[in-house]
């Protein structure tokens, strides 16, 4: 049981990271990423909006018949996503001035439907929950990497616009980088969005490379010795 | 065959339920959340408006006395759009215009333009633009305070000659690299200001029926 969450979790945040893994849902990915503040507050909208649809799904399984099961799961994830949009709106008016652009995004995004019909259709409800919740995490933090490495590369800034989550007084949390850093447009414009993400890519791929060495050293050793 | 047609029925239902179900709960949601939506979006533009006017220079509510502006080409507007008389003790302190600067370096850019009765600006913001982020947005307050530019400038101050981006001759600021932004809203500044003076009266003017 145990073991079962916890390889839900390795998958969603490494093995199977939707962001450089998977590769799935870029539109919003790339679009959204210009700066920590923006890619986090999306990543962590979307991790929600998984979370629930995944859940949604699992309970509803059963009942939906396979020929029309896309249909249903989409109505699902959008029906859930205005939901979200409507409430937030009304009751965390401060979290939705933040977030509130890039939730009629997620719908659009095809990790959610991705997760949906690949695991929750298949899995119970509390997995279901995990691995959409995972997922989004491990979404949430290829966008924030990538949304800080742009604006540190772009603007020499990092944290910019925090004031919109956290109030006027946040502005003194802004880390200026760079100082008198005249700014690079390639990194805010979409090319930034693609050559970071390649990046990150390069970059994952590099670190699964390197612990895959230790081992096979191990194994070589001892042909080594003799 | 009839297990065919059971399936297509049991299918097309679920589908239909599916439906059903999710209209129920999407209007349930939103008859729930619209009180308080409405009352967000009306105090999110207030706030707007009032960033355009000094502070207590105005005693009216800014958003039940707005009034329809005609589609004007020297506002930019296509489509009628809306102008809010600010008053103090009744009488009129100032006037917030809707205005659109439609040569910005990606589409439109969408204005709010305070003037007093005397022709001078109160304040400008830019309510909406597309412009390119870190270079031209800096129009935005939100990234710099440059729209401040236009504090207290009135048609004769500058002269009408000199409304124009310092690269053009004129004597409004710019950033290097980003002229096309700032002589858009420059632009779209001085015509609000024509409009103004032409249609002074009547912006005016229905102010005072609306006080009667």
């Amino acid at each position: 049981m145990a073991s079962e969450t916890r390889d839900i979790i390795i998958n969603g945040l490494w093995k199977q990271n939707p962001g450089v893994v998977q590769i799935l849902g870029m539109c919003p990915t790339l679009a959204v990423s210009t700066s920590l503040v923006n890619g986090l507050s999306l990543g962590l909208a979307t991790a929600v909006v998984m979370a629930l649809s995944n859940t949604a799904a699992a309970l509803v399984s059963r009942l939906v018949p396979p020929a029309v099961r896309i249909p249903i799961y989409i109505l699902i994830i959008a029906t859930l996503v205005t939901m979200v949009d409507l409430l937030m709106h009304a009751y965390l008016l401060q979290l939705y001035l933040v977030l509130g652009i890039y939730i009629p995004l997620i719908v659009v995004n095809c990790i959610v439907l991705a997760r949906v019909e690949a695991y929750a259709s298949k899995h119970g409800t509390f997995y279901s929950f995990m691995d959409g919740l995972m997922m989004g995490l491990g979404l949430s933090l290829v966008l924030a990497a990538l949304g800080g490495m742009r604006e540190i590369f772009g603007k020499g800034l990092l944290l910019s616009g925090i004031d919109l989550a956290l109030g006027p007084a946040a502005n003194a949390y802004v880390i200026h980088v760079l100082p008198n850093y005249q700014g690079l447009l390639l990194a805010i414009l979409p090319p930034g969005a693609f050559i970071g993400l390649g990046l990150l890519i390069a970059a994952r791929n590099r670190i699964e490379e390197v612990r895959a060495i230790p081992k096979r050293a191990n194994t070589l050793q001892p042909q080594q010795a003799t | 065959m009839s297990e065919y047609v059971r399936n297509v029925k049991l299918t097309s239902l679920t589908l239909f339920g599916f439906s059903v179900l999710g209209a129920v709960l999407l209007a349930g949601t939103y008859n729930m959340t619209r009180p308080s939506i409405e009352k967000s979006e009306r105090d999110a533009k207030i706030k707007l408006i009032a960033q355009v006017l000094p502070v207590g220079s105005y005693d009216s509510d800014l958003v039940k006395s707005a009034r329809t502006l005609p589609a004007d080409p020297l506002l930019g507007l296509k489509k009628p759009g809306e102008y809010y008389p600010a008053t103090l003790a009744g009488k009129t302190s100032a006037v917030v215009l809707e205005a659109i600067a439609p040569d910005g370096y990606d589409g439109a850019i969408s204005l709010l333009v305070g003037i007093d009765p005397n022709g001078q600006l109160t304040g400008v913001r830019v309510t909406a633009h597309s412009e390119t982020p870190g270079l031209g947005d800096y129009i935005d307050i939100a990234k710099s305070r440059w729209i401040h530019v236009f504090d207290g400038k009135s048609l004769d101050n500058p002269k009408p000659d000199d409304w124009k981006v310092k690269k053009d001759g004129g004597t409004f600021d710019y950033m290097t690299g980003a002229t096309i932004s700032p002589r858009a809203v420059v632009k779209a500044v001085k015509h609000a200001l024509d409009y103004f003076a032409q249609h002074k009266a009547e912006l005016l003017a229905q102010e005072v029926d609306h006080g009667q």
